[in-house]
């Protein structure tokens, strides 16, 4: 699969500048990056803070700069991310690790579910081209465009203030005053129950777009003549549908790089809103205290699972389209 | 082969299709009809915006938006005795399409399904149709569908893109003969091909006819095509049927001055050298039809008569026992045909 | 012209303007200063504070009416900049092709993968205090995660046309390559440029949002919508039943963003014809006593029947909608 190979080397250039972009960036500001960090915390930084950040970023070792990015690198490649200032003495890595979870299974159920509710649904608008299922169109680009921390707001408002169906305030992940993290019954519903308002929220906010692509994807595959030959061959109209969407699907799934960004931002606030106890919150928290090497940590972990994610897209669209296996 | 002693299987009457509602609609066929007999080659013949295809898609209903049928109807005779096309609901039409009317469409890299094999795209139509078919008995059927056409079983494991152009065509031809139809409608489906597998898919079509008995409509704007393929020919121009005749007639003895300058367009391989003429002027604009008959601004013989009176399609006046009709009113009563369109066949020459 | 016809256009486009007026008369037209305590904190809406007040005692219709020209101002800048940079990058790459073609695919392919809201977060961290509140600063950095997707289209529609005959015809006659981008290429990119002007936009306007709400740029300088939600949402508004607090510039953010998005379907419709719901009319059909939709694969047939005359109807609208 030399497409694959290809795809693979560009998520590794991808990931190169990402770690680079990470390196260099505090050097671009004026003054040594220590300093900088220190000047962007307004001058509010302790003396342990700053002893780990020089050690993290070799400064005032007396090495030139691409020493230091070598070393650098040297510390990423043996999974040391440094030291979290904000959660010391546990090490950047730790804190990720811990928070990890928790985002991957919520993101990652909600985008599936989303993704497919989109397509399945942008089909059959897309089938039955001037009907009133045309009309949910205005209906989901206004949803698209409402921001989905506000959605969560309004969700966790509805649900949980009015309804007091959810657990309002200090909402978190699960119900950290009666159950303990592992195994057992109480825990796992508590958080499948805690979970169900922000994946509703990531839905919600994100379906519109499969939506929308899916069926103007589906009105100019029916256009195509097999489609008609489905119909001529006296076929099942579930059987045409599908032969048509087959195909109008592909874009959705190269256009899936382009939606990830999108996920992955609203999926950040909407932990914001929801106090849920993941990358997004300790992203956010980490950029209030001003814990660089976390926040450093935190940007890279994402990267890389995004860049994993792209990779499975491309490997379903390579199976999915038998066309792209023609070894060009 | 002498199809004209058969029954009839597919008889259009009156047909009229439009594009597009109201005043501003275009009338693509106008009043036209044809029967088709049992294993009969019916040829139907015109310039692109003829109505051809129009005419053979509305029939099976597979007309894209914004095609209508405004009048006419389309008798079909298949094993559950005459029905009217046009009558039937979306499940009945469903289930006689491919099982006793098929198509065969244009072009052939379009009309499959890029993303499916072809071994799938054969048996999904046994599928849909003959339920009582195994998983196995499917795929042995689809292997003897393209060893028909000449075409290896392994291939029922490719996709289209992997295949050349004269096989996708066949796959077509075969997939269309997956049920066994009665009639094949075939539009234009050698026009994308070089000559030479042109020439061997008419061939194994012919011989495909010989075995399995089927009636074949077969458009096409290339006349020459017909000669030896065709029982009957139809010619269309804008949107109406002006001369119908069986083929070897027609191209001996044509009856429409516009089938005459048809002929006269192409040169023939044998015989004396003669001059080309073509047809003076260009096809007609179909939302903006000349009055009375649509040929006369281009036509040698007009009259004024042509100019307000629309000829029907009715037998030659003055042959009325030959099988053929002809839409132009130096055949009617009253007025004196050319002697270009008045040829009578060579007594002692094979008809 | 005839965009202007399509319903959803003419929506968008009268929503826009609502939004561009507040823009610029907003804070004129304000009671308060945003950061002014003008009474109680806590209050609900009254005639004397009609969305309510904060829990420093703030008007929040004054903040509201001042909160949209942060955005408006950083959103447009920020896609006119992106614009231009995925003009030249796009049409650079489709039209010179090779090297540089790889090269700036390559650049746009990395910026697009790049997960942008952690990405942007990451960058206004090191800013010092100055660079948080400065709209221009923002609007360029938002810029460079909001070119990737322009340009990939732009190279892709370039490399279409490039190959047309009168691409070709230009370069045989002598034209050098700058008047032939310039001349030929691009006037006929520009309804996609238009389309992907506001995609741009749109999306900036979002990122902004999401930045300010965040906490990554200066909450209170400039004034904007994501301020107040910020500062909502750290006040616990929705906790304590402020709903207009946190609804009012909410709402607003969505309504903005449809506004654009409207306007860009009604130029992806323009672009491609086929998404309208065109053809023939569920009003012409009924009229003619069909009742049955068109579908696929079942021309209609409206032959007349001794109980349905078919008369044309009184006017055939195209369904633009």
């Amino acid at each position: 699969m030399y497409v694959l190979v290809r795809r693979l080397m560009f998520y590794a250039v991808t990931a190169y500048v990402a770690v680079s972009v990470n390196f260099f960036l505090p050097h671009m500001m004026p003054g040594n990056p220590v300093e900088t960090m220190i000047a962007s915390a307004g001058g509010q930084l302790d003396q342990r803070s700053v002893e780990a950040l020089k050690a993290q970023f070799g400064v005032g070792t007396g090495q030139g700069l691409w020493a230091q990015y070598w070393h650098y690198w040297g510390q990423l490649l043996q999974g040391n991310l440094g030291l979290s200032i904000s959660k010391y003495p546990s090490t950047v890595a730790q804190t990720i690790g811990s928070a990890l979870w928790w985002t991957v299974i919520l993101v990652g159920t909600a985008t599936v579910i989303s993704f497919v509710l989109g397509t399945l649904i942008g089909a059959l608008v897309g089938w039955r081209r001037g009907s009133v299922l045309d009309n949910i169109l205005p209906v989901t680009t206004f949803f698209q465009a409402i921001p989905y921390f506000f959605l969560a707001t309004v969700l966790l408002y509805l649900f949980a203030e009015k309804a007091h169906v959810f657990p309002n305030s200090d909402f978190k992940s699960y119900d950290t005053n009666n159950y303990v993290i592992g195994w057992n019954p109480g825990f796992i519903g508590s958080a499948v129950s805690h979970a169900i308002l922000p994946a509703l929220t990531i839905v919600l906010a994100s379906v519109a777009g499969w939506i929308v692509g899916m069926r103007n994807m589906m009105v100019t595959t029916m256009d195509e003549d097999y489609v008609l030959v489905a119909q001529a061959k006296g076929l099942p109209k579930s059987r045409v549908i599908y032969y048509a969407a087959r195909n109008a699907v592909l874009p959705s799934i190269s256009s899936f790089a382009n939606a990830l960004s999108f996920v992955v931002a609203g999926s950040l606030l909407t932990e914001l809103v929801f106090s849920y106890q993941g990358i997004g919150s300790l992203l956010l928290s980490a950029v209030q205290s001003e814990d660089y090497p976390l926040i450093q940590g935190i940007f890279l972990i994402i990267t890389f699972a995004v860049l994993a994610a792209n990779l499975l897209a491309d490997t379903v669209y390579v199976l999915l389209d038998p066309r792209t296996r023609q070894e060009a | 082969m002498n199809g004209l002693a058969s029954e009839p299987i597919l008889e259009i009457s009156g047909l009229s299709v439009d594009y597009g509602f109201g005043p501003d609609a275009v009338h693509a066929v106008d009043n036209a009809s044809l029967t088709l007999r049992r294993g009969e080659v019916l040829g139907l013949a015109g310039e692109s915006g003829s109505g051809k295809s129009t005419l053979a898609y509305a029939v099976t209903r597979l007309l894209r938006e914004p095609g209508v049928i405004t009048a006419g109807s389309a008798l079909f005779h298949g094993r559950d005795g005459a029905q009217d096309l046009f009558d039937l609901d979306a499940e009945q039409i469903r289930e006689l399409r491919w099982s006793q009317i098929s198509v065969v469409f244009q072009s052939a890299m379009n009309s499959l399904n890029p993303v499916f094999t072809i071994g799938v795209q054969l048996t999904d139509v046994l599928r849909a149709h003959s339920k009582e078919l195994g998983r196995r008995e499917r795929r042995q059927r689809a292997a003897e569908l393209l060893d028909m056409v000449g075409i290896t079983e392994d291939r029922l494991r490719s996709y289209p893109h992997e295949l050349s152009g004269g096989m996708r065509q066949r796959v077509m031809i075969a997939m269309a003969l997956a049920l066994e139809p009665r009639v094949l409608i075939m539009d234009e489906p050698t026009t994308a091909l070089d000559v030479v597998t042109q020439r061997e898919i008419l061939q194994e079509l012919g011989e495909l006819r010989e075995r399995l008995g089927f009636a074949v409509l077969f458009i096409t704007h290339d006349l020459s095509l017909l000669v030896e393929l065709a029982d009957t020919i139809a010619v269309m121009y804008a949107g109406r049927i002006v001369e119908h005749a069986p083929a070897e007639t027609l191209f001996r003895n044509p009856r429409h001055p516009y089938t005459e300058g048809l002929l006269g367009s192409f040169p023939g391989l044998h015989g004396e050298r003669t001059t080309m003429t073509g047809i003076p002027g260009s096809p007609p604009d179909l939302r903006n039809l000349p009055s009375g008959c649509p040929f006369h601004p281009r036509c040698g013989y007009a009259m004024d008569a042509c100019e307000t009176q629309a000829p029907a399609l009715l037998p030659i006046s003055w042959e009325p026992a030959e099988p053929r009709s002809a839409s132009c009113l130096l055949h009617t009563d009253g007025h004196q045909a050319p002697e270009s369109l008045m040829r009578a066949p060579k007594i002692g020459s094979t008809l | 012209m005839r965009i202007l016809r399509n319903r959803k256009t003419l929506a968008g486009l009268i929503l826009l303007a609502v939004f561009v007026f507040l823009a610029v008369f907003g804070p004129t037209l304000a009671p308060y200063p945003a950061l002014q305590i003008a009474g109680k904190p806590w209050l609900g809406p009254s005639s004397a504070h009609w969305f309510g007040t904060t829990q420093e005692g703030y008007d929040v219709w004054s903040q509201f009416l001042s909160g949209d020209r942060a955005i408006l101002v950083v959103s447009f800048l920020s896609g006119v900049i992106a614009t231009v940079l995925s003009v030249i990058i796009g049409v650079a790459a489709g039209y010179f092709g090779g090297l540089a073609d790889n090269f700036l695919s390559m650049l746009a392919n990395i910026f697009l993968v790049l997960p942008a809201l952690p990405f942007l977060i990451v960058i206004n961290s090191y800013l010092p205090a100055g660079g948080k509140s400065s709209t221009a600063l923002m609007a360029g950095i938002i810029s460079l995660t909001g070119w990737a997707w322009g340009a990939r289209v732009l190279r892709s529609q370039t490399l279409s046309l490039r190959k047309r005959d009168f691409v070709d015809a230009a370069g045989i006659v002598g034209e050098r390559s700058w008047r032939i981008i310039t001349f030929e290429i691009v006037p006929n990119l520009v309804p996609v440029v238009a389309s992907s002007f506001l995609f741009t936009t749109l999306y900036a306007m979002g990122t902004y949002v999401a930045l300010t709400f965040v906490g990554a740029v200066d909450v209170n300088t400039p004034w904007s919508w994501g301020s107040m939600l910020f500062w909502a949402q750290g006040d616990q508004a929705a906790a304590s039943g402020a709903w207009v607090w946190f609804a009012a510039p909410g709402v607003a953010v969505a309504l903005l963003g449809t506004s654009l998005a409207l306007l860009n379907f009604g130029i992806d419709e323009f672009i491609n014809p086929r998404l309208k719901a065109a053809g023939l009319t569920r009003r012409g059909l009924r009229a003619a006593g069909v009742t049955r939709r068109s579908t696929l694969g079942l021309t209609p047939v409206l032959r007349p029947t001794a109980a349905v005359v078919v008369t044309s109807p009184a006017e055939i609208i195209e369904e633009t909608v």
